[in-house]
């Protein structure tokens, strides 16, 4: 990072050829690590359970719904990144446009992902607001004022769902929801349509941080905040665009999710948790990462619930969790993005 | 270090003119006279509002114990609701299984909050987690906690425990009539006893070492401060003072369950008064307590029989929240130091 405190703008790549091996070799490592133990943890649900088909079946669910784990974390390991705020209100974000996109479907008779097309900038417009109203400047500037701040803000949002909706439980239906046997399990048409979104958008996002103008000067700031503004960087305005790009990536997440379940002001906490462990597992600030943590958290909720059954499918995620926090908590591929 | 030995006697030349009491003599004099001023409060005030008086020394007391760790201690905590469960489902199973009294069962509620506490302390220092990476650990061993207990059939899954009710009414089981002012008294003994104990620990040796690592760590450590072991002894005072409250509130309203044992929510009800009295400040705790624990009535009545305006969230539930929530923000945003912060910024002034 630091040929980034120059301020070039194009910085050939100037590690040593041998440091950058070893990197590899590092990630690859880990990386095959981390997939011995997902092939001990299969095997051992296997013997559990004793069918295969069981096990299969967790394994299709658990990866179709760590995609969308992964989108909501992507929005929030970025605002982590860039702007190093631990984004408490992340959940109620995605709650609120869950909660939009149930009442244009309930209103207009929309088909529910084309209200992404209202979702996504409204939250877009109310990221920005947040950000330029209530975390940047002086008072939103320390750590503990951050968390309070985003934590008043989840509150705040949760319960004014609660006050204007109800605590009642809503569900939005897809229309022409099918299901399709893969390899013996059963796949719902939603689930994978919130797959494949989640990827495509992570795909969207890691293109507009890698390849544009926009996505340079962000990584810039994020890397180097007054280096950044040294070479010309507006960063106060880059800070609220980041922040309203991850509360957007919440509201299209929410819109994707929105079918696959029931609607409650408080289902955001739920989602919040998970994210935050993904955002560790992935390594803060990594997109990339976020998206395969996304995908590994998603398996290891489907396997908890066969080695323990029942309710108890976060405890997994949780043991997950402390573990990455203790032992590696940059992440098990920590790198900026 | 120049500007320091400068800045130092034009600094204290107000405090020069020494008060005559030390100022823990100080806090605990204004301390014994609120806590004597309380005692014919519930006599005075109609039932309902004694009520309100006995959900404020509940939050006190979490508010207490919250502001030791992450006040004095600056460690901030986000999982309090760990500590305020252990010690709810500790004197609940010691005295619906075994029979034994609350008393007892806060104690050892205390004991268990205190080591949960330390070894959940030792393994984030040791591992070196700070700011955000604590808080968030500190939040997942308190939502382990709860799945454990939700799924663990020794404290009765999602059910929890009922406290079997008795005939006439005991100080030994603290069980008295649903109204009776005996409620309010033992609750202000255990709050003041906590405020108390707050006093002296941020006067003491130890509270000095305490906020010493607090402003800085490093410093402190080569002055010769033994970092660890204090850190370890904040933090489990805090989780014994917390628990206290979980034991209490589980007599009180004679139920725990894991959620209103171990939900998250318990760990913002420790947090949010405290922000709005001040951070780090002794008399914070109370002063948030009493808005927090009034607000909480005032909008529940407001919205059983609302004005005009407000006639559409007649039965909705979610306006004391938002309310505290708005209050918390505005507080953060306006006033860092909260309210008693504040203040006392501009009386030294």
């Amino acid at each position: 990072m630091t040929e980034l405190d120059t301020g070039a703008p194009v910085v050939p790549e100037t590690a040593p050829p041998d440091r950058k091996a070893r990197a590899d070799k590092g990630f690859l490592s880990r990386a095959g690590i981390v997939a011995a133990v997902l092939v001990v943890a299969v095997v051992l649900a296997l013997v559990q359970s004793g069918s295969g088909l069981v096990v299969w079946q967790s394994v299709v669910t658990g990866i179709l719904t760590g995609g969308l784990y992964g989108l909501i974390a992507m929005g929030l390991t970025l605002i982590f990144g860039v702007l190093d705020i631990v984004n408490f209100a992340h959940g109620a974000f995605l709650a609120v446009a869950m909660f939009l996109s149930f009442g244009m479907v309930q209103a207009t008779g929309l088909h529910p992902y084309l209200t992404l097309v209202v979702a996504v900038p409204a939250l877009f417009l109310l990221g920005a607001a947040v950000h330029r109203g209530l975390l940047s400047g002086a008072g939103g500037r320390s750590l503990e004022n951050q968390l309070l701040i985003t934590l008043g803000l989840s509150l705040l949002l949760e319960n004014g769902l609660l006050m204007f909706f109800g605590a009642e439980p809503k569900t939005i239906a897809l229309p022409g929801d099918f299901q399709f046997p893969l390899l013996g399990a059963v796949v719902a048409g939603s689930r994978l349509y919130a797959f494949l979104g989640a990827i495509v958008l992570g795909g969207l996002l890691y293109w507009l941080l890698r390849r544009t103008r926009l996505g340079t000067a962000i990584r810039a700031v994020a890397a180097n905040a007054p280096g950044a503004s040294l070479v010309g960087i507006n960063v106060r305005r880059m800070h609220t665009l980041t922040f309203a790009i991850g509360t957007a990536c919440a509201g299209a997440a929410a819109v994707l999710a929105g079918p696959l379940v029931t609607v409650t002001p408080t289902l955001g906490e739920q989602f919040n948790i998970t994210a935050f462990v993904v955002v560790v597992l992935g390594g803060m600030g990594n997109v990339v990462g976020a998206l395969v943590g996304g995908l590994l958290i998603g398996l290891v909720e489907q396997l908890t619930t066969i080695y323990l059954g029942g309710q108890s499918s976060l405890l997994g995620v949780f043991v997950v969790f402390v573990l990455v926090l203790f032992l590696r908590p940059q992440g098990l591929f920590g790198r900026r993005a | 270090m120049s500007t320091i030995t400068i800045a130092a006697p034009t600094g204290s030349s107000e405090a020069v003119k020494a008060p005559p009491l030390r100022p823990q003599n100080k806090q605990l004099a204004i301390l014994a006279i609120l806590v004597l001023v309380a005692i014919p409060l519930p006599l005075i005030l109609p039932a309902a509002q004694g009520a309100v008086a006995v959900r404020i020394l509940i939050f006190l007391l979490m508010a207490v114990g919250w502001n030791i760790m992450s006040g004095f201690g600056g460690m901030f905590s986000f999982g309090h609701a760990a500590y305020f469960g252990l010690g709810a489902y500790t004197s609940a199973y010691l005295l619906v299984k075994h029979n034994v009294s609350p008393w007892i069962g806060m104690l050892a509620g205390m004991a268990v909050a205190a080591a949960v506490a330390v070894v959940i302390g030792y393994f984030s220092f040791r591992y070196k987690l700070q700011g955000a990476y604590f808080a968030l650990a500190t939040f997942a061993f308190a939502e382990m906690l709860r799945l454990i207990v939700t799924s663990s059939t020794f404290a009765n899954k999602s059910v929890g425990f009922s406290v079997p009710l008795i005939q006439d009414s005991s100080l030994w089981l603290i069980q008295f009539p649903a109204d009776s002012p005996a409620y309010f008294w033992v609750a202000l003994v255990l709050a003041g006893a906590a405020v108390a104990i707050s006093i002296v620990f941020l006067h003491s040796r130890a509270g000095r070492y305490v906020t010493a690592i607090r402003d800085d760590e490093l410093a402190a450590a080569s002055l010769g401060a033994p970092v660890l072991r204090h850190k370890l002894m904040t933090v489990a005072l805090s989780a014994a003072i917390t628990a206290v409250a979980g034991a209490f509130y589980t007599q009180y309203y004679l139920f725990v369950n894991p959620d209103l044992g171990f939900g998250s929510a318990i760990s913002i009800q420790a947090i949010v008064p405290v922000v709005i009295g001040g951070i780090g400040t002794v008399w914070g705790p109370v002063v948030g307590a009493i808005i927090i624990g009034s607000l909480t009535d005032v909008t529940a009545t407001l919205l059983r029989t609302p004005p005009e305006f407000l006639g559409f969230l007649q039965g909705r539930s979610g306006l004391d929240v938002v309310l505290y929530a708005v209050l918390v923000i505005l507080i953060v945003r306006l006033l860092p130091k909260g309210i008693v912060g504040t203040l006392a910024a501009r009386w030294r002034r």
